[in-house]
């Protein structure tokens, strides 16, 4: 196909290296340029590459989605070609990081601004490279191409989540999610593997037209690999608790990485694989249960949260949820809908949230603000619509992906579609709460705060108002079949990546009035939940001994889930690893490197005697082994027979 | 004469010369027991080549067989005359030097 698929990622890399290796000595301006530059270098190629598959696509035949360009591994008759896989779902992946990230990157040039000009262009570096990374993780034909963007994101994930290394905190919360991560990591990785030894190809197009020859057991085995890899990249329960700490990081970052882009690399793997899953109904029924579990316990926790990040990253965390239980009742273009619409908004939100921290100076207790208003009418204006398409209120994107979503799992399941729908209660409800603090009612931080209040820079809202008009208009891409025949645009557009799925089971769609009558309901309950929380709110003031107790003691603490895993898992291997430490190789390994040096170096001492520069003694020595080397040379009966022979 | 006496009196000689080397410590006389071991050798090649001789003698008149031991020995004995007056150069340095041939004194390949 295209031969200009490669360029995509090439440009970030490239970017990545003038400002990696040049951040010493470039200026600010030159860094931001650069930085923003290269990515809508590749915005522009990808969205050429968007418009050559639509045009393609139409005639399967003569359509190939393969780009070799050499090969990466070759061992006999086994190759991993290093290949880009350019088809309808890597393209609408392209759009949205290439798309997000630029318009992150230009943000990131104005929110960094007070960085030192090395440590800025170490980030724009890092942003880079996670763009590269990320770029080929979609890209890549092959799971072994998606397994090196996979650990590049998670590693510039890290870098970037520890961004402001001083702080130990920081540093903590960059290891627990790059550890996190890996646990996931092994799981896909074995999955690799297991694939590898059963068909001996990994490349995706063989994988999925070979997968007759696999057992109902390596196909069960394989995805539930796979979704372990993706609850650990997507903040999955029981692997979402490095999410929320990962708001370590720079704003910008949390909405590039830890919202629109890197999490949803677990739903962009099991889309992409999506025969595999399809013929696993058990993992299916398992994604189900996660996605539905985390979508509801992760909304449950965002409600008492009081961090604006943290509330955003707890609600990032659910709508993963909601998008792997898409994914579990086999609702594919309804996740892939879902990631589509949550980049933008989410991304949005974030941006919004790091616009208003910029303005508070670093303060991030939605506690402490209220009435911003007035004082930055752009950021309130785009933070409301994003706020509105996340709860999804018609006409906003959000309510055309995540009623998709729903209204494929009631066909699969009733209970499990009220429950879901409870949470998307509890979404409305928490970010409505979220705005009100922030937004409305009066001003609660100090008056210093209150006298610097302004609105952000240009290349701060710019970026806000685009992401806000997408939040609002992504929706129409996937218009339910009942407001218009024939309009979701999205459904016919993957269909052929999803074709084999569909064949094997199709997604049963509810009857018109039935799904009248739960859009229906779900929005005006995500009113009424909008309403409470505005009234809830509006008079908030800070009370002194806020002190909560029984459940909302619980979600304050986010059930304690971090201290479970501290007690059962953390402190068990601290203390593990400290015995290891402190008795083991104190006493073991140590004892054995230090013994063998000691050893040597007593034997040596003792050897040292025999150079006592006495030339006789040298003399004797050397007769002495003169003599044994003879005895020992001609054997006693060899002599012997010598000496008869002479005498 | 039989050839044992030539080996049991060059046995004696070296063994002198060994022993001189190993216990005295005057340069000098280490020195000269190392000459009274190379003429113990010396001595011994010679007995043997003349022995070897003698038995190809017996088979061929004209032949030359085992002379060539009786040559070497010339050769050692200019090397040697050599090796001594280096040796003894040597001596003499020390003996500047130190002003002492007891070779215990210099036991330190340093100064």
């Amino acid at each position: 196909m295209s031969k200009i698929a490669f360029l995509v990622p090439l440009f970030p890399l490239v970017g990545f290296l003038i400002n990696g290796l040049g951040r010493k000595y470039l200026s600010k301006t030159a860094i931001g340029v650069i930085g923003s530059g290269v990515i809508f270098c590749s915005f522009v190629t990808s969205c050429i590459l968007f418009q050559q598959v639509c045009n393609e696509s139409c005639n399967e035949q003569t359509f190939h989605a393969v780009v070799t360009l050499f090969n990466f591994i070759k061992v006999d008759a086994f190759t991993i070609p290093f290949a880009f896989q350019i088809d309808q779902l890597s393209v609408l992946f392209l759009l949205i990081i290439t798309g997000i990230g630029f318009l992150i990157h230009l943000y990131s040039t104005a929110y960094m601004k007070e960085e030192e000009s090395h440590h800025f262009g170490r980030y724009f570096a890092y942003l880079n490279l996670f763009v590269f990374s990320m770029l080929l993780l979609v890209m890549g034909a092959n799971y072994v191409i998606m397994f090196i963007g996979w650990e590049g994101v998670g590693l510039c994930s890290y870098l970037l989540i520890g961004y402001w290394f001083k702080n130990n905190q920081y540093n903590y919360a960059a290891k627990k999610a790059f550890i996190m991560n890996r646990i996931g990591d092994l799981g896909f990785l074995l999955a690799v593997f297991w694939i590898l030894f059963k068909l001996g190809t990994v490349n995706y197009g063989d994988v999925f037209s070979n997968v007759a020859k696999l057992s109902a057991f390596d196909i069960a085995a394989i995805t539930m690999l796979l979704f372990v890899g993706a609850m650990g990249k997507s903040a999955q329960i029981p692997l979402y608790t490095w999410l929320p700490d990962a708001m370590a990081g720079p704003t910008p970052v949390s909405a590039l990485i830890h919202a629109a882009t890197m999490v949803t690399a677990g739903i962009y793997m099991i889309a992409r694989s999506n025969i595999l899953f399809t013929l696993a109904p058990s993992t299916q029924a398992i994604i189900t249960i996660v996605g539905l579990a985390t979508a509801v316990f992760a909304a449950t926790i965002a409600l008492k949260q009081n961090d604006i990040k943290k509330v955003l990253a707890y609600s990032t965390v659910s709508q993963l949820g909601y998008m792997f239980l898409g994914l579990g009742v086999g609702a594919y273009t309804g996740a892939v809908f879902h990631v589509f619409t949550h980049a933008f908004f989410k991304a949005l939100l974030f941006l919004g949230a790091g616009s208003v921290i910029h303005a508070m100076h670093h303060e991030q207790d939605i506690r402490k603000m209220g009435n911003l208003k007035k004082y930055m009418p752009i950021t309130h204006i785009t933070f409301l619509l994003g706020c509105l398409a996340i709860a999804g209120i018609p006409p906003f994107s959000g309510f055309f992906s995540k009623d998709e979503i729903l209204a494929a799992v009631f066909t699969k399941n009733p209970i499990y579609y009220y429950i879901a729908v409870g949470g998307a209660l509890m979404t409305a409800f928490y970010m409505f709460r979220l705005y009100t603090l922030t937004f409305l009612g009066q001003f609660r931080g100090t008056s210093e705060q209150e006298h610097h209040l302004h609105e952000s820079p240009y290349s701060m809202t710019i970026p806000l108002i685009v992401l806000a008009i997408l939040s609002v208009i992504a929706g129409f891409i996937g218009i339910p079949e009942i407001f218009a025949p024939d309009s979701h645009w999205l459904e016919h557009f993957l269909a052929p990546i999803f074709k084999e799925s569909t064949k094997l089971a199709a997604v049963h769609h509810v009857d018109h009035s039935q799904e009248y009558l739960m859009m229906g309901s779900v929005t005006g309950l995500v009113i009424l939940m909008i309403l409470i929380a505005l009234i809830l709110y509006k008079k908030y003031t800070i009370k002194e001994d806020e002190t909560s107790w029984g459940i909302g003691k619980l979600l304050t603490n986010k059930w304690y889930i971090d201290e479970l895993y501290n007690a059962i898992i953390v402190n068990p291997m601290n203390a593990f690893a400290g015995f290891c430490k402190n008795t083991i190789e104190k006493n073991g390994i140590d004892g054995i490197v230090n013994g063998v040096g000691k050893l040597v170096s007593y034997s040596s001492r003792q050897l040292r005697l025999l150079q006592s520069g006495q030339v006789a003694s040298y003399l004797l020595i050397m007769i002495l082994s003169i003599v044994v080397f003879f005895l020992i040379w001609f054997n006693d009966l060899t002599i012997i027979r010598f000496l008869n022979n002479i005498f | 004469m039989p050839i044992q006496y030539y080996i049991y009196f060059c046995l004696a000689l070296f063994s002198i010369g060994i022993i001189g080397v190993l216990t005295r410590r005057n340069a000098i006389i280490v020195f000269m027991c190392i000459e009274l071991m190379l003429n113990a050798v010396n001595l011994l090649l010679v007995a043997f080549s003349k022995l070897h001789h003698g038995t190809a003698l017996a088979i061929d008149p004209a032949t030359t067989v085992g002379t060539d031991g009786q040559l070497f020995v010339f050769f050692i004995m200019v090397v040697a005359a050599a090796e001594v007056s280096v040796g003894l150069a040597i001596i003499v340095m020390m003996y500047r030097n130190t002003h002492s041939v007891d070779i215990n004194f210099l036991n330190r390949l340093k100064n």
